[in-house]
Formats: C-alpha cells, sequence, structure tokens
C-alpha cells in the first residue's frame, strides 16, 4: 500500500540531521526530492541497496538529505562515478541526480556516453533552464531570447532538448516530466529506475528566483502555471496543429527499448576471456 | 593462455609489469582513455581483469575514468587508472576529490615530453611537481616513481598498499624509457607478495562515523551497500560525512589529512641505497634517470671514485632524512633529471649547508644516459 507523504518523509529524509535544506521557498527540487522518494516505496527497495548520486549545483545537493548511500561528486561528474559504483556492485541500484548545466554543460559528454553504453543506472536531470546555485547565468537549455545574468541583454545561444538528445544518444528508456505533473512524475522515475539499462527522466522544473524574476515569471505559481501551459503530453501531440506546438515540450514516455545493458555483456566477455 | 601468472617468468614491458603487479596486489578495476605512452596498461588490464572477475572499462575520458575509478573504490573494490601528461591534467579535479573524500585508488602518470601535447613518444620526469600539487587546495598526496620492469610490478603493489592503508590516492610516475623497456621478469609466488586491505569497521552501523579521528588518523571505510549507509561530499565535511561550514571541524579535519600522513613517514618514504656506505660523493635520482645512474656510479668506482646513489622510489612526501642524512656523508651531490629541476628544488629546500648540490638537466626527449651522469661525477 502507498504510505501518506509524513509517513515517507519520516521513513527516508535525514530529518533529525540535514534540516533545513539550502533551497528557496517554492523550489522544484523539493517536488522533484518528493516524487523520488514515492517511486523507491513502490519499488520495494531497501535503502541499502540504493546509492543516489549527484554533481554540483542545487540538485548536487539532494542525496544530502536522504537516508541512501549517498555520494555529492564532482560538477558535471555523476555519472562517472556511478558507473564505477554499479561495475564494481552491480547488486546495487544507482541513481543520479543532476542539473541541466550539470547533466549537459560540463557534464554533457559524460551523459551522451553514459546512454550509448547502457550501463543501467538512473539519470533524474532537473531542468530549470539556468544556474541557480551561482546566481542566475545561462544555461545550455534557457531559452532563446531569455534573459540570464549572462545573457543580460538576450540568450542568443539555443537550448538543448535534453530528453531528445538521450533517446538519440541510444538511452534504454527515456521520459520527461514536470514538478507540475508531480503524480505523473514518480511513475516515470518508478519505470526509470525498473528498466534495465541507462535510463533518463527530464523533469522540468522552476526556478523562480533566478530564471522567474529575470524573464517576467518571478512567483513560482507563474512558473508552474507556465510549465502546465507549455507542457504536451506524449500520447496527445500529433493531434495537435504543428504551428501550435512551436514553443511547446513533450511530457511521457520518449522511448523504451530493450537492449543489453552493459553488465549482462560484460558477464560474456569474462567467459570468453577465461576460455581464452 | 593460463590465468595463472604467479611464479612464472615473462619478458614483459614496464607498462605491462603494472597491470601484473596491480592484480597482484588486489586490482580488480580499472578505468581508462588511450594514450601514449600509457595505453599498454590499459590493453593488458582490460584482457588480464575479466579473467580474474574483474571490471575493465574504457571510459570518454581522463576525467570519466578517474571518476569511475573512485565510484568502484568507495563500493569496495580495488581501482587503477593510467594515463600521460595530457590526460593526467584532466584528472586533477577528481585527484582533490579522492584526497577529499580519503579513497583509495592508485593513478598512474607515465611521464613523456610536455607540456601540452609535447613529445607523446619521448620520456620526460616534467610532471613532478604536478604530481603534488597538481589539484587545487592544501593537500598531501603519495607520489612514487618506477625505475625498472620489476619496479613497475613491485612498487605497484606498494602503491596500492599504501592507498589502501592511508585512505589516499598514491600517484605512480613512470615514465616512456621505463613503460616501453622489455625485461625478463618472474612474477612472485602469491603468498610472497604483501597484500594490504583497507580496514573496515567493525562497530553496528549505527554507531559509524566515516570520518572520525582515531590514532592512526585513519578512519575506518565502509563499502558501499554493507549496511553502513552515509554521505560522501568533496565539501568539506564533519565526522559523519555532512557539509560543514565550522571552523574547528574544517580544521580538524584539513589537518588530520595531513596527520595521516606524516605518522606514516617511516614506511611511505621509500630510498634505494647503493654504494652509499663509504660514498664521498652521491647521485640522488629517480625513475629511469636512477637506472642510468646506477650504471654511472659503477663506471665511477671503476676508476677510483667513491661515488654513491640514492634512488628516491617516494618522491612526495620528500624523503628528506636519507637524502639529508647522505648530504651530512657526501662533499657533493648531482641530482640528474629529465626536466629544468624539479626534485633538486626539494634538495636544495633541505640542503642547509650540508653539501654542495649540482644538477643535470635534459628536455629535449632524450634520456640521460650512464656516460653523461658519469662525466658529470668526474667534475664534482
Amino acid at each position: 500500500m502507498f504510505s501518506g507523504m509524513t509517513e515517507l518523509r519520516h521513513k527516508y529524509l535525514r530529518h533529525h540531521k540535514k534540516f533545513p535544506h539550502v533551497w528557496c521557498p517554492g523550489c522544484g527540487n523539493g517536488i522533484v526530492l518528493g516524487a523520488f522518494i514515492r517511486a523507491i516505496e513502490r519499488l520495494e527497495l531497501e535503502k541499502d541497496e540504493i546509492v543516489f548520486a549527484a554533481g554540483i549545483g542545487c540538485s548536487g545537493r539532494m542525496p544530502t538529505y536522504v537516508d541512501f548511500n549517498t555520494l555529492h561528486t564532482t560538477h558535471g561528474r555523476a555519472l562517472t562515478f556511478a558507473t564505477g559504483i554499479k561495475l564494481a556492485k552491480p547488486s546495487l541500484h544507482v541513481i543520479a541526480v543532476m542539473g541541466d548545466g550539470d547533466a549537459v554543460a560540463i557534464g554533457g559528454n559524460h551523459f551522451i556516453h553514459a546512454a550509448r553504453r547502457n550501463l543501467d543506472l538512473t539519470a533524474i536531470i532537473i531542468n530549470n533552464q539556468i544556474y541557480g546555485m551561482t546566481g542566475g547565468q545561462a544555461s545550455p537549455t534557457t531559452p532563446y531570447g531569455a534573459h540570464s545574468t549572462t545573457s543580460a541583454f538576450s540568450n542568443i545561444e539555443h537550448a538543448f532538448s535534453i530528453a531528445e538528445l538521450a533517446v538519440a544518444a541510444g538511452a534504454s528508456f527515456v521520459a520527461r516530466g514536470t514538478v507540475y505533473h508531480a503524480a505523473q512524475l514518480d511513475k516515470l522515475i518508478e519505470k526509470g529506475i525498473s528498466k534495465n539499462g541507462f535510463s533518463v527522466v527530464e523533469v522540468m522544473s522552476n526556478c523562480h528566483v533566478q530564471f522567474g524574476r529575470r524573464n517576467k515569471m518571478s512567483d513560482p505559481v507563474t512558473m508552474l502555471n507556465w510549465l502546465k501551459e507549455h507542457a504536451v503530453s506524449k500520447d496527445n501531440g500529433s493531434s495537435l496543429p504543428p504551428d501550435s506546438l512551436d514553443d511547446k515540450f513533450t511530457i511521457g514516455i520518449l522511448a523504451d527499448v530493450d537492449k543489453p545493458d552493459y553488465i549482462e555483456e560484460y558477464k560474456k566477455i569474462r567467459q570468453k576471456a577465461k576460455r581464452d | 593462455m593460463a590465468h595463472e601468472m604467479n611464479g612464472r617468468k615473462f619478458l614483459l614491458q614496464g607498462n605491462e609489469a603494472m597491470a601484473e603487479g596491480a592484480i597482484a596486489a588486489g586490482c580488480r578495476f580499472f578505468a581508462g582513455y588511450p594514450i601514449t605512452p600509457a595505453s599498454e596498461i590499459s590493453e593488458r588490464m582490460s584482457y588480464r581483469l575479466p579473467q580474474v572477475d574483474g571490471t575493465f572499462i574504457q571510459m570518454e575520458d581522463e576525467i570519466a575514468s578517474l571518476g569511475a575509478v573512485i565510484g568502484a573504490s568507495l563500493a569496495g573494490v580495488k581501482s587503477m587508472t593510467a594515463t600521460s601528461g595530457p590526460g593526467f591534467s584532466l584528472m586533477q579535479e577528481n585527484l582533490g576529490y579522492a584526497c577529499m573524500t580519503e579513497v583509495p585508488c592508485v593513478v598512474v602518470n607515465v611521464m613523456r615530453g610536455g607540456p601540452s601535447t609535447g613529445l607523446p613518444t619521448s620520456p620526460s620526469q616534467g610532471d613532478v611537481l604536478q604530481a603534488r600539487w597538481g589539484t587545487h587546495g592544501d593537500h598531501p598526496v603519495i607520489v612514487l616513481a618506477v625505475s625498472s620492469v620489476s619496479e613497475c610490478f613491485s612498487i605497484t603493489v606498494t602503491a596500492f598498499n599504501l592507498s589502501e592503508k592511508y585512505r589516499v590516492p598514491v600517484v605512480m610516475l613512470s615514465d616512456e624509457v621505463v613503460a616501453h623497456s622489455r625485461e625478463t621478469y618472474t612474477i612472485p609466488s602469491a603468498d610472497s607478495i604483501e597484500v594490504v586491505d583497507r580496514i573496515i569497521p567493525n562497530v553496528p552501523p549505527e554507531w559509524y562515523k566515516p570520518y572520525e579521528d582515531n590514532s592512526r588518523g585513519v578512519p575506518p571505510m565502509a563499502a558501499m551497500g554493507d549496511g553502513y549507509r552515509h554521505h560522501i561530499t568533496g565539501l568539506v565535511h564533519d565526522a559523519y560525512g555532512f557539509p560543514t561550514e565550522k571552523q574547528d571541524e574544517i580544521e580538524t579535519f584539513l589537518k588530520r589529512q595531513f596527520r595521516k600522513i606524516t605518522n606514516g613517514f617511516f614506511e611511505i618514504q621509500i630510498t634505494k641505497k647503493i654504494n652509499i656506505e663509504d660514498a664521498e660523493i652521491a647521485v640522488i635520482a629517480y625513475g629511469s634517470v636512477a637506472r642510468s645512474a646506477r650504471r654511472a656510479v659503477a663506471m665511477a668506482r671503476a676508476h677510483g671514485i667513491k661515488a654513491g646513489l640514492v634512488q628516491l622510489v617516494t618522491l612526495f612526501p620528500f624523503p628528506k632524512n636519507s637524502v639529508v642524512n647522505v648530504m651530512r656523508q657526501c662533499r657533493a651531490v648531482l641530482v640528474p633529471e629529465m626536466n629544468m629541476g624539479q626534485i633538486s628544488r626539494e634538495v636544495k629546500r633541505v640542503n642547509t649547508g650540508l653539501t654542495e648540490v649540482s644538477k643535470y638537466n635534459r628536455i629535449d626527449g632524450q634520456l640521460i644516459t650512464p656516460l653523461e651522469i658519469f662525466e658529470e661525477l668526474q667534475k664534482l
């Protein structure tokens, strides 16, 4: 049975040790953490068998607050550490949480190669379209024309679509959700963790403090409404007129393919090596 | 090919001997990225590790390689990576992470000419001070240097043992000459190789403090998944592993990093002394230059010059006592290096008017020959 959120908080958070957290009031990160905990609860995984790793940034602080094997790595490198952990102890469920700058700027190379390699890891990427912790600089997902502290006049670069990038790089499972669609989000994360192979869940989130304030959405409700209005369900998208989809993004499961993961393949390599 | 290597004689390259030394030391994870002149270490590990139920992975770059190595070590598996100058530069960030989080691992740098792309197929000793100070922040580190195929095996075992015992990354410096020279080498029997494993906690998980001080300054290390759930961060952290900004906790934590290495000087600072007993002049050398120096000392002795050699196996923490003792005894010492004088700076630093320190430097991509060192000794 699915427990109430208060019970889950008591079960999974390091509430005696590490609170209050560092996030701003109204931050989407809390919604992502809640969805993650609900997914873990439904999967009935033991705390000892979960590794929760992060890079640097606001998302990087998330593992501090939960009672798993937690790891706060270097900027952009969470997936490289996760790779070593998973290969050394394949029985562990290794989940990396990253931000947009973390995952696709400084960690972009690790991200696409992790997808290509298809090791059984789960990447949760919180995309708030800005570098929040460092003070609102433009990130690889800041929209064209948006304002930031390093694009005060207007952003002249074009944004990555993280989920589509993951599909192209070969991830076994790719989904996109938002912090507005919180009930859907925990199901996507649950599916990502259960998938055998590299899985990606991109979460469109709000940073009203660093992004919203400079782009006429200075409170969380306005930003959540923006997410609601710009998200198009994967199942409905094709029925809408193409013009109406220009500034929209798709949510739902974008890819779910079966192929042997790295560990299964490596077991065969060990057998061959021993015969040689 | 038989997988049992112990007790058998092989014609091995330095790089191959390093891979065998690592496996003998218990290394079961290797992540690397191709680079000359270190690639043979990766190649051999890719072949050998699956035979012994270990794991090899070729990563997308050197940053990722060391990240994966640290991750595997956190999960309880002894781990190594190997690279050369440009890759070693990329590893500096995660090398600091391993220092900060006290994760045992071995990082090999087969030195080639630099800076930048430099001389990929030529030997050099240009990365000595980078190995000591390359990552940012004040930190202790152990740096070892090898001079022969035999040492590529034995000192790799030592590197793992020190890394496990002191919970620090150990940097091993090889160079293109040592890496690609082939010599016959008999791999020792397994029971003659001393292998040290990290101390694991013996308290119940609820009592475990992953960064709690003790007399050695080295806290026991639990592997991920063994029930000792805790937090690991590159931020300065308290005894529980959680970030801290409290002054007393910061200083206590950072000073322990130095203390644990200082406590171990007696076994960390390794030197080899040849013909030192009655020496009037001495060569202080490391890496392939020490090999040439050994021959040069023999040539000098044949000419009636009482010369000796101190080979530095440990470069950092700098083996001050051994060097000072020799400087007290000798009227002059020579420090030949394939750089403009990185260890000679250290030698001069500890020379408080004891002797005269000369240096001999080559940075033209060529090794320093015995004859060159012999000629320099004749001038002393």
